[in-house]
């Protein structure tokens, strides 16, 4: 293993070459936009033997991506925010017709009113879209994640796109030391791309054709069943991953000190980091607190998610999203997982827009917790309002 | 049988749905006045018309939808195809 | 040479009696040769032609969207092309006039500056057909829809038919025509001749549709050649920006094309509106003196 110190989305670029995409097709939005630069130039260098269309929006980044995936070809994209919201039809459309199409995720927050910096409410919006969605801690998970997913989307008892998801600007641009696998572990895992069909004149299939009432409710319970499968095809691969590269994905949800916590934090992506610097802090001060990353928030793994929080007394989810009218995305998965437990869960909305979210502010949400205070937006400004 | 992921199927299906059933009017062939131009074969929305081996044309009831086009085209030196009201 | 033999549309479908969309398809199918994979946009050919399980066509064909059926393309093109497989399969789009000149115009665009190797096919039946005959931007002038209805107030549709293949054209494609479902030669060797021609290529096809038009359904073709000959519809190539052929005819007055159709019925009845039918006789003379198609 040779670890190299390089940008976040440098790193997703270079991956994604090891992961022999035959078409990428994406469109430049910050925070994505250094991964597909990165792309570009990989291809323009003759490093990766892809077709590179250079298309004109999100909307065309995807649909050419299902066109590819549709003609055999392993494919890839990225894209954030805005442009995801600018896909949505076609990312629905993409999970219906079960192509495996791996897009990365820079998460960034929505307009309006216009922000460039993260949350994670663009992924969040899509979770009934029917794609799996992995969420990194660090810029090794990232990578990670992008082989991972390829082997999991191909997998022809699952069929699936999938995001995998990471901070914009807090890891897509920060640089840290990083193990860029090998190219011929890369391959052994991954393998060629075998696709499940194609559009292929010796062997005419009609792809994509509508489906009336009689129909279309089996069609989707079929999709849902295959999202649900994709949690042991993550499970199980996210071991192999780790008997190959040294580091193991075979669970959806990771604990942090959390097996004999009193006080769990339950979180998502690069703010665990910061979660876990804080939990020693307070362990060295007598709080018996853990964290539970959810690594994969579709499917999302209820089953785990109970299990890893049965013995805790206190919940606090950190939401970098939220359901206007309701409440974090997260919170409500996890109140349906942990429902006739008693634990209470309380929900903290917080980091939206790149607010920046510290180890103080973890600490002060435990304490919120302790007192029973939560289903708040914490670190308002009151001033402002 | 299992659904075709991504909403798929192989050709053939659609022999299934014999819209022959819509008909209000039903083509007659004269194969004596056919010049076995071709036209209505080229020209039927549908795609039920074939061709026989001693080149006259003949007309797949099962999904003729009686539009007519046919008839309409068949050239005025043969007009060889004649409608005629269903008797249901 | 267009091999006739070519059946890639099987019987069953569900197309109104009289289709001039199926018809056209059939043919331009034969035009477009053996090896040919249909995108096709959201619309009436491909409701018609695919409810699950019973796919009309024998050909490889995807439907993805409404309006993204050239991006759709641009990513089968790539994929075929790193697969060495463009020199034999060839990627053939059917969009709507909705599909291509309205909704889908952006991934058009892209996709024709990109210059991907596929042809672009318009079936063009001036309306959006598939959700009951509404304006499109392809709807021609003073057309009753369910949109631009004509009554007290108005004379139906008040906007002049967009003229898509000119903007085809600005994007430097190598083949742009126009044919019509009722010249099945012509538009057979069109299909033929962008199919076999490199880059990206457009045909905007004329396709009487007797439901949203309202006239019998036996008459599509008859219907599809008054256009011509009235000059509201002219049959043209334009190669590498150059207007090479055009569709000479004795021109008519536009009147007989107008009466036969129930989506202009409001000029003639309860009396003739001379103002507005010389409007579109203006279009038809001016379509005359842009295309010379008049025979002296």
């Amino acid at each position: 293993m040779t670890m190299e110190i390089m940008e976040g989305s440098i790193a997703v670029a270079e991956t994604v070459r090891l992961c022999r995409p035959q078409v990428i097709s994406a469109y430049p939005i910050t925070p994505q936009t250094h991964i597909v630069e990165g792309l570009a130039s990989i291809v323009a260098d003759g490093r990766l033997d892809a077709e590179y269309i250079c298309v004109e929006s999100e909307f065309s980044a995807l649909s050419a991506c299902i066109g590819a995936s549709a003609a055999g070809s392993r494919v890839y994209s990225a894209t954030t925010s805005q442009g995801l919201a600018l896909m949505t039809e076609v990312v629905f459309n993409a999970a219906g017709m079960r192509l495996p199409i791996v897009m990365g995720i820079a998460n960034r927050a929505i307009s309006a009113p216009l922000s460039i910096w993260n949350d994670q409410q663009d992924s969040i919006m899509m979770r009934d879209s029917g794609w799996i969605q992995l969420y990194a801690e660090d810029n090794q998970e990232a990578i990670d994640m992008h082989i991972l997913a390829y082997k999991v989307c191909e997998d022809h008892n699952i069929l699936l796109p999938a995001f995998v998801c990471f901070d914009g600007f807090i890891l897509s641009h920060v640089f840290e030391p990083i193990d860029i696998p090998s190219q011929e572990l890369v391959d052994k895992f991954v393998g060629p791309f075998t696709p499940y069909q194609k559009l292929d004149v010796n062997d005419p299939i009609s792809f994509g054709m509508y489906a009336t009432p009689e129909y279309y409710l089996e069609f989707r319970y079929e999709h849902d069943q295959a999202v649900k499968r994709a949690a042991e095809a993550i499970k199980k691969y996210g071991k192999e991953f780790g008997e190959i590269f040294g580091r193991d994905y075979s669970e959806l949800v990771v604990g942090y000190k959390l097996e004999d916590a009193d006080i769990a934090i339950v979180a998502m992506g690069s703010i665990c980091g910061t979660v876990k610097d804080a939990i020693d802090e307070m362990r060295a001060e007598g709080k018996k607190v853990g964290l539970l990353n959810l690594r994969c928030f579709r499917p999302f793994p209820s089953t785990d998610v109970a299990k890893a929080l049965a013995h805790v007394n206190t919940i606090a989810v950190l939401d970098k999203n939220v359901s206007l009218g309701a409440k974090g995305a997260v919170a409500i998965e996890i109140k349906e997982a942990c429902y006739g437990s008693n634990i209470p869960v309380y929900d903290y909305i917080l980091g939206l827009g790149g607010r920046d979210v510290r180890k103080k502010d973890i600490k002060k949400i435990v304490d919120l917790a302790e007192k029973g205070e939560g289903d708040m937006f914490y670190g308002l400004r009151e001033e402002v309002l | 049988m299992a659904l075709g992921i991504g909403c798929t199927a192989r050709p053939g299906n659609s022999r299934n749905n014999k819209t022959g059933s819509w008909r209000v009017f039903y083509p007659t062939m004269d194969t004596e006045k056919c010049t076995k131009c071709g036209t209505c074969q080229l020209i039927c929305p549908e795609g039920c018309i074939n061709q026989n081996s001693d080149k006259t044309y003949s007309i797949d009831l099962d999904f003729c939808k009686g539009c007519g086009m046919c008839a309409e085209e068949c050239p005025d030196k043969a007009k060889a195809i004649t409608m005629k009201m269903e008797e249901k | 040479m267009v091999d006739r033999t070519i059946e890639n549309f099987d019987c069953g479908h569900r197309a109104c009696g009289g289709c001039g969309a199926s018809s056209a398809v059939r043919m331009i199918l034969k035009g477009a040769g053996k090896n040919v994979i249909v995108v096709n946009a959201t619309g009436c050919l491909e409701v018609f032609s695919t409810p699950y399980p019973e796919t009309a066509w024998k050909t490889p064909w995807i439907h993805s969207l409404f309006e993204n059926s050239s991006a759709v393309a641009s990513g089968i093109e790539a994929s075929l092309k790193k697969q060495g497989r463009l020199e034999k399969e060839k990627v053939l789009v059917f969009g709507g006039d909705g599909a291509t000149v309205d909704i889908g115009t952006q991934c058009i665009s892209g996709a024709f500056e990109r210059g991907h190797d596929f042809t672009y096919v318009c079936y063009d039946n001036e309306a959006y057909m598939n959700t009951g005959i509404q304006r499109s931007g392809s709807t021609p002038y003073d057309a009753d829809t369910t949109t631009s209805p004509a009554g007290v107030c108005s004379t139906g549709n008040k906007l002049p038919k967009k003229d898509f293949p000119q903007i085809i054209v600005a994007h430097g494609s190598p083949y742009v025509a126009t044919a019509t479902m009722a010249y099945p030669m012509d538009l057979m060797k069109k299909v033929e001749t962008a199919m076999k021609t490199k880059g990206p290529c457009y045909i905007q096809v004329h396709t009487p549709c007797c439901t949203g038009w309202g006239y019998d359904g036996a008459k599509t073709m008859e219907i599809g050649r008054m256009a011509v000959e009235c000059g509201l519809w002219v049959n043209y190539e334009i190669i590498d920006g150059k207007l090479t052929t055009v569709k000479k005819v004795k021109r008519v007055p536009v009147d007989d094309y107008l009466m036969a159709q129930k989506r202009f019925r409001h000029l003639f009845k309860p009396v003739r509106n001379d103002a507005e039918i010389a409007k579109i006789q203006a279009i038809a003379d001016k379509n005359a003196e842009k295309y010379g198609i008049d025979i002296e």
